[in-house]
């Protein structure tokens, strides 16, 4: 530690504003923008209220990670960003999240344009039980698109941008149930980007594959990430310490604190993320 | 904020945490011990005691070791986050800072006890004592900060580096001094300089072993930041003003 020196002159020239330069460099930098916000939001499963005036920004082009124990409230506030959880049905939810500034619980929304511009992956993968190429196509088809001269170069990105192309180039039109989980997974993931969502909600994308497709999957967010905006729910306080931005803990269907995922893991502010994230929790 | 005491739900964990906080205040404890016999030797010259310091360097050396050895396999089993990281980063650093304690101390034996064996004028040497009692007592401070986790009492401690520079300066300016007034005695007074930057170096390890108590605790970096403006972050943080 330095001790000032009484002899030396005072150095008076003005301390560099260094919040400017971060502002500007925040303006500046891809997906610093706001791309959800969500406003005092609440929501009931009947008459059981399961989350409690959540506030939170989430950064456009950027992995932001939700954590907490079972039962919190995370992967009901990630369904909420695509208003799935009105298929559960009666469910009641006050405030607002808005995507892009637009209210999507607002009643003009149109929920299938909704869910196109956001995207879903679950934990365990879903393909359907079609060929590999007409999982991907899917999307696209329902929207009115059959011609292949479209369909074949929008597979394809898909399919390379989930980080499957290579494995799959040759055998596109074999059924997705033969492949593996770990590709199945990352199959969901190229269907779900074939009609370019803004952004992609991964409800614990790896817990049920093995170690090395987990590895695949957390590369695949990491490259991922420079085009979607991602929000994740994971268990694995590893994971979300490894591929995230930006962590949020909710507990009891509260949201306790955000902030940078270094900062979360490192230096939390409160004590309730200090004990779940060092294992004292419960 | 700062750490929390309460027990992880895996409580061999606790266990690991807690054994790698005994080892380095037992390294800690030694390198005092040592320092304390190293200064010993100045006043009651002893061959053997001398000799007892110097080899004890070699335990202190594999304290070091096996310190950093539990930290990697914590940090590759466990994964510690937020407090638990930030003492596993802390002690390992206090180890390394304590084993180059531990080598100065060596120094200082080395070169005090065979001035005092020599049979030179106590007056040559006599000033390092003062000097080198308050740098044990800022180790042991120091130490004391980081067992009970009192980040303003680890900065209290730091706050005797510069005054322990302080009073070194009157001393090195009387060694000159009697190095002018008589040629014959510079090759002693040079041994006595070696012994008091090794005293000064021994404060500045100390002050790092401040810093990363401070850093374990508040999770703040304190390096290169002036003692004040430490002060005021932790009266702030606290709601001191």
């Amino acid at each position: 530690m330095q001790q000032s020196d009484p002899q030396a002159q005072p150095d008076t020239s003005p301390i560099p504003d260094f919040t400017k330069a971060a502002k500007h460099y925040e303006r500046s930098a891809p997906g610093a923008a706001e791309c959800l916000s969500v406003e005092d939001l609440c929501l009931f499963y009947g008459q059981h209220q399961a989350l409690f005036n959540v506030n939170m920004s989430i950064r456009e082009k950027r992995v932001t990670a939700f954590i907490g124990p079972s039962g919190c409230g995370k992967s009901t506030l990630l369904r909420c960003c695509n208003r799935l959880n009105e298929l559960i049905g009666n469910v009641r939810t006050e405030g607002a999240i808005n995507l892009k500034g637009e209210n999507i619980y607002a009643p003009s929304t149109d929920i299938s344009n909704l869910r196109r511009r956001v995207g879903m992956v679950f934990q365990k993968p879903n393909p359907f039980p079609k060929s590999i190429y007409e999982n991907v196509a899917y999307g696209l088809r329902i929207q009115g698109i059959n011609n292949r001269r479209v369909l074949d170069p929008a597979v394809e990105k898909a399919l390379r941008s989930a980080a499957l192309w290579e494995e799959v180039r040759d055998r596109l039109h074999q059924s997705a149930l033969g492949l593996s989980g770990g590709q199945q997974q990352r199959l969901v993931i190229a269907r779900a980007i074939a009609i370019e969502p803004e952004v992609l909600l991964l409800d614990e994308p790896a817990s049920a594959l093995d170690p090395i497709s987990t590895l695949k999957i957390e590369e695949l967010i990491f490259e991922l990430k420079a085009n979607y905006t991602i929000v994740i729910v994971t268990h694995n306080m590893q994971q979300a310490a490894r591929v995230s931005d930006y962590t949020a803990f909710m507990f009891m269907g509260k949201l306790v604190e955000m902030d940078e995922t270094k900062k979360i893991f490192t230096t939390p502010t409160q004590k309730q993320t200090e004990d779940y994230i060092t294992g004292r929790y419960g | 904020m700062p750490a929390s005491r309460a027990h992880h739900i895996s409580h061999q964990f606790d266990k690991e945490l807690e054994d790698l906080r005994s080892r380095v205040l037992a390294m800690g404890g030694l390198v005092e011990e040592r320092l304390a016999q190293a200064l010993d030797a100045i006043t009651h010259p002893s061959v053997e005691l001398t000799d007892f310091v110097v080899r004890g360097d070699s335990k202190i050396n594999t304290m070091e070791v096996e310190i950093d050895t539990e930290c990697t396999g914590i940090l590759l089993r466990r994964q510690p986050a937020a407090s638990d990281l930030r003492l596993v980063l802390a002690v390992s650093k206090i180890s390394t800072d304590l084993e180059r304690i531990g080598d100065e101390v060596k120094r200082v034996a080395k070169v005090v006890g065979n001035i005092a064996l020599e049979g030179n004028p106590r007056s040559y040497y006599v000033g390092i004592i003062p000097i080198g009692q308050r740098v044990r007592r800022m180790l042991r401070a120091a130490l004391d900060a980081f067992a009970r986790m009192d980040s303003h009492a680890a900065l209290l401690a730091a706050k005797e580096d510069p005054e322990i520079d302080r009073e070194m300066e009157p001393f090195m300016r009387q060694l000159v001094v009697s190095m002018m007034d008589d040629v014959a005695c510079i090759p002693t007074v040079l041994d006595v300089i070696v012994a008091v930057r090794a005293f000064e170096r021994i404060g500045e390890h100390a002050d790092n072993i401040c810093e990363n108590a401070i850093f374990m605790v508040e999770g703040k970096d304190v390096r290169h930041v002036a003692l004040q403006d430490i002060e005021q972050a932790l009266n702030l943080q606290r709601g001191l003003g």
